[in-house]
């Protein structure tokens, strides 16, 4: 059975129609890339998928239940998980707590517990602090646990969100441009990151991204958007041979 | 963004340094106010009457401030609305108070004690009634648009509280018992600090921190906003009913007056002198700022020229606040138990056998 | 029927000095987005100045000179000195809200310092004897005065800003800071002009509201300014049009619920229209909603 399933997803604003009957289905541990030009729909698309957007047409099934209309933290908890594309962390907190505020549900203590600080505040507190960090051990940045978050390297803050997201526990991971701004040095670590991540937690992922050779390289199938449309949808290799794509990227470089 | 703090000015050595004696300072002078009163049992009237008056109103303006700071600094959501919460623990307490009659169980001091705590519960849970009411419908709109909605719902209130029969209009309700006194003000001041403490450094209020960070963020990471900063309003909005009934029960006499625009925004002036975010800097705003004006007395007509003049001078020199986010340096604090607290941790770590939590 | 119609005419007279008053508003909110709280004030000193100067026997045009350059001198030497050295230390938005609000509490105590907190009655400059209308409406001189002068003030700023360079500037800065500044617009200037003409239309408020009701006092811009605010806020924060509209409904709806309810609910009808307008509309009438970006 399909972990997410999209039917017919449309969503226009004013008129212009950024998504039209867009359909998806991802099995369990599949790893699919999003592409297309940029205004294509793509991370409309995953705003729709995670809550942030309702829909006009269409439904959306995740894991056997409908999550049409759902506010965007309920879709969180039931286990969609995402990065953003224009990075947005907890500026001014430390990269701990970034990682902590999103363990909440997993971690929830009652209100008896929080006022009276009881014995089982401070466990909670110490399993919280402690799962936080494991969660950057992940990825390689308990050593900054302390700093403020913007004051990390871009490559560091772009990881501290996969690990602010991965701290949700998700089942589907959404990644929106995960290598944006960096260099082919990070792009390929963080290709590594994603497989490593993906066995370590048997996620299943959807990621979008405009670096081609990462997209070819890593996903099993990839799905071309172009005017809120679905183009093409394939295995890497029949993507690229695609006379629609290639008209869709006319000067874009595909390969 | 609203946030940019100039963060070279963040933590200077100087205020580093004062910061770690604040704590211990603090508390001895609170430790030797509590002996100087509590001495008046024994026939010694140290601590004059208006000083008494001062503390008192110090340790409200520490009330409001600190729930005003809840809502403000922490949640991020520009609320200067907290006069119209106060005004309406004020009556509601007041008017308990007034129509509460004899019981007939107990001797009418033990009655005064006891009823009193109940009176301010019940303006405080009246105050966050209100708060709700408010904020379910206000709290999507954002900035400068909350901020003058929620001033607009504290004038509402106070034309309201002008109007009505029972709260008598302008000629506001006199004789209400003098039941405020050093110790009970300084039971909720201290009750309502470590309530909020303890909040903040919670997960629910990590989920109120991320909200002012990012809010869609914070969404995105399964924290139900919407609950989140409603129920910050509500809280904060208890607490100012709280201190509202206490400042009823102190002066003897409330109108609408003393709840309008300008007693907001003393709250407000607190909140972000002490710093945004920052409780004890809020502790330590509400009692400067209370002390103040009466520091200020001798200036006579000029008093209110230059207590303005001072405010824009600190804003232009300090705009964080005096600590910006940061607390008072609890280094003092956590050595007074930091034996017992290591203990348990090491214990603790040696049960799980380093088994890291990553269940 | 001539009642109401007589409630309008007032109505349209308090709230074409509402208007004015919001217009500073929204004009410094456009361009750095503050909350200008020494504004009402600003509207207050405007009062004060033509009271002395109808005192000192001055002609009616040289009046309306003074009292919009004075404050206009006023709005410009606080934007200089309080609000100037917050932005180019980059303090957080709510500094520089303190710190307005330190300036309001600062000029409403000098002037309570200086001409006492007594209220004084503004010298009667014209007769008060209304003219009569068809339908039993009267009019006074001084709400003729108003209109008139407003309407004037209005459709000047507005000719000012469409077609002027500076006006045109103006807009650059409060749609895009940066870009205008890019392209080679002096920013602080356009901050200062701003100040100036927003002192300005208020002072002229100032002078208006004396004559109108004739009676000033130092503490007199506390509520106009607030309601002013929140007029701006109601017609959409930064745009001017809708700071036009939204003191004008102000004016009507505060004068009818006086007129047909009662004079204590006046205040809360203020707020009450604000919060109304504002879970319709989060962002005023004129307001552009602009979708958060996720």
């Amino acid at each position: 059975m399909a972990l997410l399933k999209v039917e017919d997803l449309s969503l226009s604003f004013g008129g212009l129609r950024a998504v039209s009957g867009f359909n998806l289905e991802i099995k369990p541990g599949e790893l699919v890339g999003l592409i297309g030009p940029n205004g294509a729909g793509k991370t409309t698309v995953f705003n729709i998928l995670t809550g942030f957007y309702q829909p006009q047409e269409g439904r959306v099934f995740f894991d056997g239940t409908e999550i049409t209309g759902l506010g965007c933290h309920r879709i969180n908890r039931l286990g969609i998980g995402r990065t953003f594309q224009n990075i947005r962390l907890f500026n001014e907190l430390t990269v701990l707590e970034n990682v902590k505020i999103a363990y909440q549900y997993a971690g929830g203590y009652s209100w008896r517990h929080t006022i009276f600080r009881t014995g089982s505040y401070r466990r909670y507190e110490q399993e919280i602090a402690e799962w936080a960090l494991s969660r950057l051990e992940i990825l390689d940045l308990a050593g900054k646990a302390e700093e403020i978050a913007k004051n990390l390297p871009y490559g560091e803050q772009r990881r501290l969100e996969i690990a602010r997201a991965l701290a949700g526990r998700p089942k589907l991971l959404l990644l929106d441009e995960p290598a944006a701004g960096m260099n082919p040095q990070e792009t390929m670590e963080l290709l590594e990151l994603i497989q490593w991540l993906r066995q370590e937690f048997s996620l299943t992922i959807l990621l979008i991204e405009h670096d081609m050779s990462l997209v070819m390289k890593l996903c099993e199938r990839i799905l071309v958007l172009d005017y809120g449309m679905t183009i093409a949808e394939g295995s890497p290799e029949e993507i690229r041979n695609n006379p629609r794509v290639i008209e869709a990227y006319l000067g874009e470089e595909v390969s | 963004m609203e946030t940019e703090t100039t963060t070279g000015l963040e933590k200077p050595e100087a205020v580093e340094k004062w910061r770690t004696h604040l704590l211990p300072a603090g508390l001895a002078i609170l430790v030797l106010l509590n002996l100087l009163i509590f001495m008046e049992h024994f026939g010694f009237d140290i601590v004059s009457r208006y000083y008494k008056g001062i503390l008192i109103l110090a340790f409200i303006n520490i009330i409001l401030a600190v729930s005003l700071n809840l809502i403000n600094g922490i949640t991020g959501l520009f609320s200067i609305g907290h006069a119209g919460f106060m005004a309406v623990g004020a009556y509601v307490s007041a008017l308990l108070t007034l129509n509460m009659g004899r019981w007939e169980l107990v001797s009418s001091q033990v009655q005064a004690v006891l009823q009193f705590p109940l009176v301010l519960l019940a303006g405080g849970l009246a105050a966050a009634l209100a708060g709700l009411v408010i904020g379910i419908p206000t709290l999507r709109l954002r900035g400068e648009y909350l901020a003058i909605a929620t001033l607009g719902f504290g004038e509402i209130i106070r034309v309201v509280a002008l109007n009505l029969n029972i709260t008598r209009g302008a000629r506001g309700i006199p004789s209400i018992p003098n039941y405020t006194n050093f110790w009970w003000a300084q039971l909720f001041a201290v009750l309502t600090v470590v309530i909020i403490w303890n909040i903040v450094h919670s997960n629910h209020g990590r989920a109120m921190v991320a909200i002012r960070e990012d809010e869609i963020a914070a969404e995105a990471m399964g924290i139900n906003t919407t609950y989140y900063k409603v129920l910050s309003f509500t809280i904060g909005a208890f607490f100012a009913g709280v201190a509202g009934g206490l400042l009823a029960h102190h002066l003897t006499f409330i109108s609408p007056k003393g709840f309008d625009v300008l007693k907001s925004i003393e709250i407000l002036l607190m909140v972000v002198l002490g710093g945004l975010g920052s409780i004890t800097g809020s502790v330590i705003a509400a009692i400067v700022l209370t002390a103040l004006p009466e520091v200020l007395r001798f200036l006579q007509a000029y008093r209110m020229v230059i207590y303005a003049g001072t405010l824009v001078v600190l804003m232009i020199f300090r705009p964080q606040g005096f600590f910006g986010r940061a607390e008072v340096n609890l280094a003092f604090f956590k050595s007074l138990f930091r034996s017992r607290v290591e203990e348990e941790m090491k214990s603790r770590s040696e049960e799980r056998g380093g088994n890291g939590g990553s269940a | 029927m001539s009642q109401f119609l007589q409630q309008i005419v007032n109505g349209l007279s308090l709230g074409s000095i509402y208007a004015l008053i919001a217009l500073g508003y929204t004009m410094v909110y456009g361009i750095i987005r503050l909350i200008n709280f020494a504004h009402g004030d600003i509207y207050m000193v405007g009062a004060f100045v033509g009271y002395f100067a109808f005192r000192a026997g001055l002609p009616l045009p040289l009046v309306f000179f003074l009292a919009m350059v004075v404050p206009a001198l006023f709005g410009l030497t606080i934007e200089f000195f309080a609000y100037r050295p917050l932005r180019k230390r980059n303090a957080p938005r709510i500094a520089a809200l303190i710190t307005a609000i330190g300036m309001s509490l600062f000029l409403e105590n000098l002037g309570i310092l200086l001409f006492s907190p007594d209220p004084r009655p503004f010298p009667r400059v014209f007769t008060n004897e209304p003219i009569h209308f068809a339908g039993g409406v009267t009019i006074s001189i001084p709400q003729i005065l108003t209109l008139a002068f407003t309407s004037v003030l209005m459709i000047s700023l507005t000719l000012f800003i469409r077609f002027t360079k500076t006006g045109k500037a103006m807009r650059a800065v409060s749609q895009d800071a940066e870009a205008a500044q890019l392209m080679g617009v002096n920013i602080d200037r356009i901050i200062s002009i701003t100040f100036v003409i927003g002192s300005a239309l208020a002072g002229a408020a100032g002078v208006m509201v004396g004559i109108l009701i004739p009676r000033i006092e130092p503490l007199m811009g506390i509520m106009p300014g607030l309601k002013a605010f929140v007029a701006a806020v109601i017609g959409g924060i930064g745009v001017i049009p809708g700071a036009m509209l939204g003191g004008m409904l102000m004016g009507m709806a505060e004068t009818l619920v006086t007129a047909f309810i009662s004079s204590t609910w006046r205040d809360a009808i203020a707020f009450g229209l604000l919060i109304v307008i504002l879970l319709i509309k989060p962002s005023g009438i004129f307001g552009s909603s602009s979708r958060t970006k996720v």
